[in-house]
């Protein structure tokens, strides 16, 4: 007995040796493909933005230091692009928040119909980016689309704008195809969150005599905040990036150029390496702030996460 | 994430004492406002499509007009699409590009969400912020400098040249998601796999993986479904129709000159490759909900 008891811490540290060893091993490949294929390009984008490459003779460049970054922060189009960037991630986050939280609310009825719903709610999710903008852009082409001709039809405004060549409309349509497609994303995140608030809590407010709205903002959306939270999180970090609607749509134009397109544009288009390197580092640099700022300020549920597994 | 199964609130309503007999099964009386809302939303989903599919099925003075409903429905733009090789080679590279990034980032994930779910390790929380960090990294910032590495190595319009940088957006969501899947696994069942002598790897192999085929399931899909969609990468680091995947060929289709009107053949290859998507969807519905919402609420 007493040899036995003498053993077994020696024998669970060694095993905590080898089982730290083994988490290593398990982990180092994932870290290794992360940095080799994020790190590496990132600290080497940082080194192509503090040069200027020829556009005629390949393999000419020289060094001019924060010149880019500089040039960049005083030009008009990087501030049009940020602004524009932050206008559809604040019109986007905020409508598939609220229209998330309806749908959320609506798929925790119970209903006849609701496994119908919830299945249609989430088709637009199958969508590709890509084609979500394509479909929009047959809703709201002049004379073919389905808004136009409704719009024109009922003698409202809009049915004879050429939606997306005119600066706003081009926006609104770039917000709708995102909210359409991001939407049954959010709602679920929300109806996560909203199963698991007990039964018992609401039984209590029916019998203080709270009204349905009164239980709706005094006791569902407190509880809910942690869920709305991490969707808003994960909708933000998305829209800041936005590329692929905007491309297809307008190729930038008309307001709508967001910061990812420009860095493109310049390093694609117009060949401009250490411009275009410049640019994607400080749209880099924008999202992380932007994330730290939220994970400190609004994601206490992430800390949580971190916490516990420590 | 079992939350989220269609029982929960039946049995919530069954254990109201109160609950008249046709509620039973957990069904209520809308308000007929609340009734309004729910076709709103649902035409809000679905309208779209009808329009897309709508499109598709028309042609000349149809399409031009409008109609709501196609007076001369035509499969035209769909046999244009099909005959078109640079179409067929984009989904070819799409199907291949998809198929090899989600196995890789699969086996690669698989290891590391064990080693981040159950096992002892030093900066574990470190390790999963840094993980969980490079969800956020805007895909430009690696696409650039990307598409100067690779024109100097040759990876540059590759099909290889892309799984690459895709993995590296891959790898974070299946190891985040596996590992919510993992946690939710009784440890009871390693400790006996130990009792009986089994190393650490070994309970992972024989026991984990097998309990986790569904979680793996749907982290394929979602993986798959994310790899599929991505547009900037594949824009940037390709040129020709060799390497290019699916959603840059039709985003070029629309490349043509503003006078014709291409959007009836587009619109034709938007449906095509929506189709199995929608299919995916809808008959794996359950387990696309359960990832989406994996570690997203404790409990």
């Amino acid at each position: 007995m007493a040899t036995r008891t003498l053993q077994a811490p020696a024998k669970t540290s060694g095993r905590d040796r080898a089982e730290r060893k083994l988490a290593f091993r398990m982990t180092a490949p994932s870290l290794f493909i992360m940095a080799l294929v994020a790190a590496v390009p990132i600290g080497y984008a940082i080194w192509l933005s503090l040069n200027q490459y020829s556009v005629r003779t390949a393999g000419l460049s020289r060094f001019v230091g924060l010149e880019n970054y500089v040039n960049a922060l005083a030009s008009q189009e990087w501030w049009a692009a940020f602004g524009q960037t932050f206008l559809f991630a604040g019109l986007s986050v905020s409508l598939e928040l609220i229209l998330g939280t309806a749908m959320a609310l609506l798929l925790n009825l119970a209903f006849k119909g609701r496994a119908v719903l919830r299945t249609v709610v989430l088709l637009p999710y199958a969508i590709i980016t890509v084609v979500s903008a394509i479909t929009w852009q047959t809703m709201f082409q002049p004379n073919m689309g389905l808004v136009t001709n409704v719009l024109s039809a009922l003698g409202l405004p809009g049915g004879d704008v050429v939606w997306l060549g005119e600066h706003g409309y081009a926006m609104a349509v770039i917000v709708m195809a995102d909210v359409w497609k991001t939407t049954p994303f959010a709602a679920l995140i929300i109806l996560a969150g909203l199963q698991v608030i007990s039964a018992e809590t609401y039984e209590a407010a029916e019998l203080d005599g709270a009204s349905k709205w009164q239980t709706f903002v005094n006791i569902t959306l407190p509880l809910l905040r942690p869920a709305i939270v991490l969707a808003a999180i994960f909708r933000t970090m998305d829209a800041l990036r936005v590329f692929d609607l905007p491309f297809v749509l307008t190729r930038g134009a008309n307001g709508t150029e967001s910061m990812s397109m420009l860095a493109y544009t310049q390093l694609r288009e117009n060949r401009l390496v250490g411009e275009g390197s410049a640019l994607s580092i400080l749209t880099f640099l924008t999202v992380m702030v932007v994330s730290v700022i939220y994970v400190r300020f609004a994601g206490g549920n992430i800390r949580d996460v971190a916490k516990e597994e420590q | 994430m079992s939350t989220l199964t269609a029982e929960r609130p039946t049995a919530d309503l069954a254990k109201r004492p109160k609950a008249p007999k046709r509620r039973l099964r957990g069904e209520s009386k809308l308000h007929p406002l609340v009734w309004v809302f729910v076709v709103a939303v649902m035409a809000f989903s679905l309208i779209p499509f009808y329009w897309l599919v709508n499109t598709s099925l028309k042609k000349g003075a149809s399409l031009s007009q409008g109609e709501l409903f196609p007076s001369q429905p035509t499969l035209e733009n769909y046999l244009v699409v099909f005959q078109n090789p640079e179409f067929l080679l984009a989904l070819r590279n799409s199907v291949i590009i998809a198929v090899v990034t989600t196995t890789v980032a699969l086996v690669f994930a698989s290891f590391a969400a064990y080693a981040l779910a159950r096992l002892k390790m030093r900066r574990k929380a470190m390790i999963l912020t840094l993980i969980l960090s490079v969800t956020t990294f805007p895909a430009i910032a690696i696409a650039a400098p990307m598409f100067s590495i690779w024109r100097e190595i040759g990876l540059y319009d590759t099909l290889l040249g892309l799984i690459i940088p895709k993995l590296t957006f891959a790898l974070p969501l299946a190891i985040y998601t596996l590992t919510s899947f993992f946690k939710e696994i009784p440890r009871e069942l390693e400790e006996s796999a130990y009792m009986d002598g089994a190393t650490p790897f070994v309970a992972f192999r024989k026991v984990i993986l097998p309990l986790a085929v569904p979680g793996l399931a749907t982290t394929a899909i979602l993986v798959f479904i994310s790899v599929w969609n991505e547009f900037l990468l594949a824009v940037t680091l390709t040129t020709s129709p060799e390497a290019r995947p699916v959603p840059v060929a039709i985003a070029f289709f629309s490349g043509t000159s503003e006078f014709d009107q291409p959007l009836g053949t587009i619109s034709a290859a938007s449906v095509i490759i929506t189709v199995p998507l929608v299919i995916l969807v809808l008959v794996c519905q359950k387990r696309i909900v359960s990832g989406m919402t994996a570690g997203a609420v404790k409990g």
